[in-house]
């Protein structure tokens, strides 16, 4: 159904930042549009899940253009979940900024880029088109490139060597796989796509510019061997920055990989073998490099990569229920990344330094933190019932009907080495007695805050760790919605129909 | 005029990649801007290239019916310049500052962040 609507996010997103840019300096006027519009713009994700929900399938097709000429929007139930995810976790990061950014970074124009960001999340979740999704990755990593230099501590300089050079390949391997693509199909339309690649005969460059999509988003959702720049930047910029490059950014990388693999390249043997092979090596050496770090926010970026290979194992295994499987944990990784990186900018606040070796003591001086805490910690262990354990349950029952064994003793590994180094970490920073710490002079500690900041940062990580309880305890609501976003995915038809059917209706 | 291109673009490419895998970063940079131009004469020649055949029709008739030169890679082209102009300089002042900080030009020297206690 064509619904001119469905950009609304992605308007939203850019409207906000447009307005935000008029208070440059008055980082206060900042603050209090940055949590309206966020609020409102979680409320627009919300009508369009719901409008996508029970209406099915909605389209735009830019400047009435139809498919497969022009560009266009599509949004689907995979789409509009995404959306809804990027609007809660940018509510949440939005809301923890204003407490925890100095405003030193506010007056360089902080939340507009974050905006701005948001607005190139929203664009490359909607979009139908592989160009128009080229050019929001670009719009996602010029933002992100502001906002990981941002400050420009020497640290941060560092990494961003390392992120944005990684990035800028990946975008020239993005490209140059459009381009034989284009060559190859005549179309850009991806549902169009999905009709043309099928029928051409000359599978071996099909297969090569598979993979060259493959290693164009494996850099930009860290698949093993290409994840190295992750580790070596995340940890670099401001928690909140950190929490939402940790939260979405692999994740879109993700989102186009399934959404590529299941549309316009079907795998076949090889290509599914590879993946595989791929989703075990990321597990292990993400589990293996998170037990090796000390400082806890390298230790979350490693879970990351980790974690990314649950979802590729999904898409390895391919069938319906691995995908329900990827796309579950897809739901509740977004939300308890985004979370465990806002809680280690609360734990900076309290204690002045992110070593778990010199953290120590904060179960007994701040209870109710670390109870906070424990919430998201313990679902990314997939300690049932939280929303973690949920997830493995069909990834694992989705490789035994599959029987794909190595990769469900990769997924069990995975989920043990994830484990550990949670328990270690719960040992170390909030059980083990506390050290005295030097006092650090730059830092501003959580208790000289404002009360306005210090609940600017405890609420964003509330609301997310009752959205992570929701997952969990009500599994049902989010297994129903998987179930149907992996039969949309596995059976394409509902999804070309909805994009170039609307060329029958209007002459 | 294929060939030379095909050449070209394999030139761009290798040049690209062989800058990229050298320490320092400024031929890092310019190898990222090689490899940019070589993907976008990669959709220049991917899209067919017609000589002397504009894309426009004919005002006594519906549609065209000849071969044409296909406006749309252009129009990727053209994108794909813009959006690379921009990350480019971004990617200059970048280095620019990275030098000022870190007092080096070897890339191999950035690796305080790798180090696990920092």
């Amino acid at each position: 159904m064509n619904n001119p609507y469905i950009v609304l996010p992605v308007i939203f997103q850019l409207f906000t930042s447009v307005l935000l840019m008029f208070f440059w300096y008055r980082v206060n006027a900042q603050r209090l549009i940055t949590i309206i519009c966020s609020i409102i713009s979680v409320g627009i994700a919300i009508w369009l899940f719901k409008e996508v929900y029970q209406n099915g399938i909605l389209t735009m097709q830019a400047g009435e253009w139809q498919a497969p000429f022009g560009i266009t929007f599509v949004a689907d139930l995979f789409s509009t979940t995404m959306v809804l995810l990027t609007a809660i976790s940018g509510m949440a990061v939005g809301i923890f900024s204003t407490g925890s950014i100095r405003n030193a970074r506010l007056k360089f124009g902080y939340f507009p880029i974050l905006n701005f960001l948001l607005m190139g999340l929203h664009g490359a979740f909607l979009t139908g088109d592989i160009f128009n999704l080229y050019v929001w990755f670009e719009i996602i990593i010029i933002a992100s490139f502001v906002l990981i230099t941002i400050g420009g501590e020497k640290a941060q300089i560092e990494g961003a060597i390392k992120y944005v050079t990684m990035n800028l390949l990946a975008s020239a391997i993005f490209l140059t796989a459009i381009a034989i693509l284009y060559g190859l199909a005549g179309s850009l339309n991806m549902a169009d796509l999905s009709i043309q690649v099928a029928e051409i005969e000359n599978r071996g460059l099909v297969n090569v510019v598979a993979i060259l999509f493959l290693v164009g988003f494996g850099i930009k959702s860290a698949i093993f061997p290409l994840y190295f720049w992750l580790p070596a930047s995340y940890h670099t910029p401001p928690p909140a920055i950190s929490a939402v490059f940790g939260g979405l950014l692999t994740k879109v990388g993700v989102y186009a990989l399934l959404r590529i693999f299941t549309l316009i390249f079907i795998p076949d043997e090889f290509l599914g073998n590879l993946l595989v092979v791929l989703a075990c090596m990321t597990i292990l050496s993400g589990g293996l490099g998170a037990i090796l770090q000390v400082n806890m926010r390298k230790i979350f970026s490693y879970l990351i990569v980790c974690h990314i290979g649950f979802m590729l194992a999904g898409l390895g295994i391919y069938t319906e229920l691995a995908i329900m499987g990827a796309i579950f944990y897809l739901i509740h990784d977004i939300i308890v990344k985004t979370n465990l990186f806002l809680a280690s900018g609360l734990i900076f606040k309290l204690k002045g330094t992110l070593n778990i070796e010199k953290l120590g003591g904060i179960y007994k001086k701040y209870p109710k933190f670390s109870l906070l805490i424990a919430i998201p910690l313990f679902s990314l262990a997939g300690i049932p019932p939280l929303s973690g354990f949920w997830a493995k349950v069909f990834l694992i029952e989705g490789g035994y009907k599959a029987n794909e064994w190595m990769l469900i003793g990769f997924i069990i590994l995975g989920s043990f080495l994830t484990l550990w180094v949670i328990a270690k970490l719960w040992a170390e920073v909030f059980w083990k007695d506390a050290v005295a710490l030097p006092k650090k002079i730059n830092v501003k500690y959580f208790h000289e805050l404002k009360p306005f900041k210090r609940w600017a940062m405890v609420i964003p990580i509330i609301l997310l760790a009752v959205t992570s309880l929701y997952i969990g305890l009500a599994a049902e609501h989010i297994i129903l919605l998987s179930k149907q976003i992996a039969a949309e995915l596995m059976n394409p038809s509902a999804y070309l129909d909805a994009v170039l059917g609307a060329k029958t209706e209007t002459p | 005029m294929e060939l030379i291109l095909v050449v070209i673009i394999g030139l761009l490419y290798a040049s690209g990649i062989y800058m990229m895998l050298r320490r320092s970063m400024v031929k890092l940079i310019i190898g990222l801007i090689l490899l940019g131009n070589g993907a976008n004469m990669l959709i220049f020649l991917l899209g067919r290239i017609v000589k002397g055949k504009p894309p426009i029709i004919d005002s006594t008739a519906k549609m065209l019916t000849e071969i044409y030169a296909d406006p749309v890679p252009q129009a990727l082209i053209l994108t794909a310049i813009v959006i690379s102009f921009g990350l480019q300089s971004f990617a200059i002042i970048l280095v620019k500052r990275a030098y000022k900080i870190t007092q080096t030009d070897d890339l191999d020297e950035l690796n305080t962040t790798d180090e696990i206690y920092e």
